[in-house]
């Protein structure tokens, strides 16, 4: 077997695993309510983290690039209350133009 | 008795499948860019090398963008399988915490636990977050599909037939992504609470370990912040 089809066998196992981890160990019991306090904030703290990472990282270097002129653009129009998805195909726009243009 | 149970679980079939609906609609959006990175990736795939099944199973098995272009970008850089496999686990680490939120929403014994935990991915588990830590499962289990199916057939697209978008980049497609889950996250905020504190460590802890740790475990480690919701409310 190639090392390919090992990688992405062993990643699949681990993917499907990773993933029913919680809802197996977790089950349908409730969580307790220090667990529950922090669970709410995992939503706001992971997108963070992938918007952060996303939109300034390259692998493991942090850069300044036409993406985060598209982001900041997106956060502007979500503050001025515009719809979501203009939001987001500016974002994609303004860093398409930037590209070309500048 | 009977017709009365007939007629709790025909509405709550009905709910369901509006919840599915739901949450496919909210996510058609998103699943154009997915597309567009299926296609990319089938097309970085066959680039290095791959056989379409290989690249085309890995979508199928796999279905994580950010943890294949990892493995891709580690085997294509002459990386062992050892380190495509640790860098792909890294980056998905965050299905573990991610699971373990959405548990209690999901139904049946933990086999069927297990298959709807699958369902995980980042877009439709913050399309399905509805603040307080309480998650709609059918919102997000509908979420997930027009994604996978347009990941897999993304990838399928690019791998057969090749440069079918131009590059994904030029298209500021990368851009869509941060710029999604900064929707969503402006949404977490507006519901209040401690979510724009946390919000704001977990964005510096990533930033900062950006330099230092293989990537994954930047986005995994800005959990720390959610245990901000342990302190006592004052």
């Amino acid at each position: 077997m190639t090392a390919l089809w090992i990688a992405i066998i062993v990643v699949a196992v681990a993917n499907a695993a990773i993933k029913a981890s919680g809802p197996v160990v977790v089950g349908g019991r409730e969580l307790p309510p220090w667990a529950t306090a922090a669970v709410a904030l995992l939503a706001p703290a992971l997108l963070a983290a992938l918007v952060v990472t996303q939109t300034f990282s390259e692998g493991q270097r942090l850069v300044l690039d036409e993406r985060a002129v598209g982001v900041a653009v997106a956060g502007i129009l979500l503050a001025l209350k515009a719809p979501v998805l203009v939001a987001i195909v500016l974002a994609a726009a303004v860093t398409a133009l930037m590209r070309i243009f500048v | 008795m009977g017709s009365e149970m007939d007629e709790m679980e025909k509405e709550r079939r009905t709910d369901d499948r509006e919840g599915y609906l739901a949450g496919a609609r909210a996510a058609l959006p998103f699943a154009l860019a997915t597309l567009a990175l299926g296609i990319s990736f089938g097309m970085l795939a066959r680039s290095l090398g791959w056989e379409p099944f290989a690249a085309i199973a890995s979508s199928v098995l796999v279905c994580s963008g950010s943890a294949q272009f990892a493995m891709a970008a580690v085997l294509g850089s002459g990386g062992g399988p050892l380190a495509a496999i640790v860098a792909a686990v890294l980056i998905n680490a965050r299905f573990g915490p991610m699971g373990v939120a959405i548990a209690p929403y999901l139904r049946g014994g933990p086999f069927r636990r297990a298959l709807e935990g699958q369902a995980v991915v980042d877009a439709s588990w913050a399309l399905a977050s509805r603040g307080g830590g309480r998650f709609d499962r059918e919102y997000m289990i509908g979420a997930t599909i027009p994604q996978v199916v347009a990941w897999i057939g993304g990838t399928t697209a690019g791998v057969l037939g090749g440069n079918l978008v131009g590059d994904p980049e030029k298209l500021g497609l990368d851009a869509i992504f941060p710029a999604f889950f900064l929707v969503l996250l402006v949404e977490e905020i507006r519901r209040g609470g401690s979510a724009l504190a946390a919000a704001l460590i977990a964005g510096a802890l990533a930033l900062m370990l950006v330099p230092f740790a293989p990537p994954g475990v930047p986005v995994i480690s800005a959990c720390l912040a959610a245990l901000l919701g342990l302190r006592r409310p004052s």
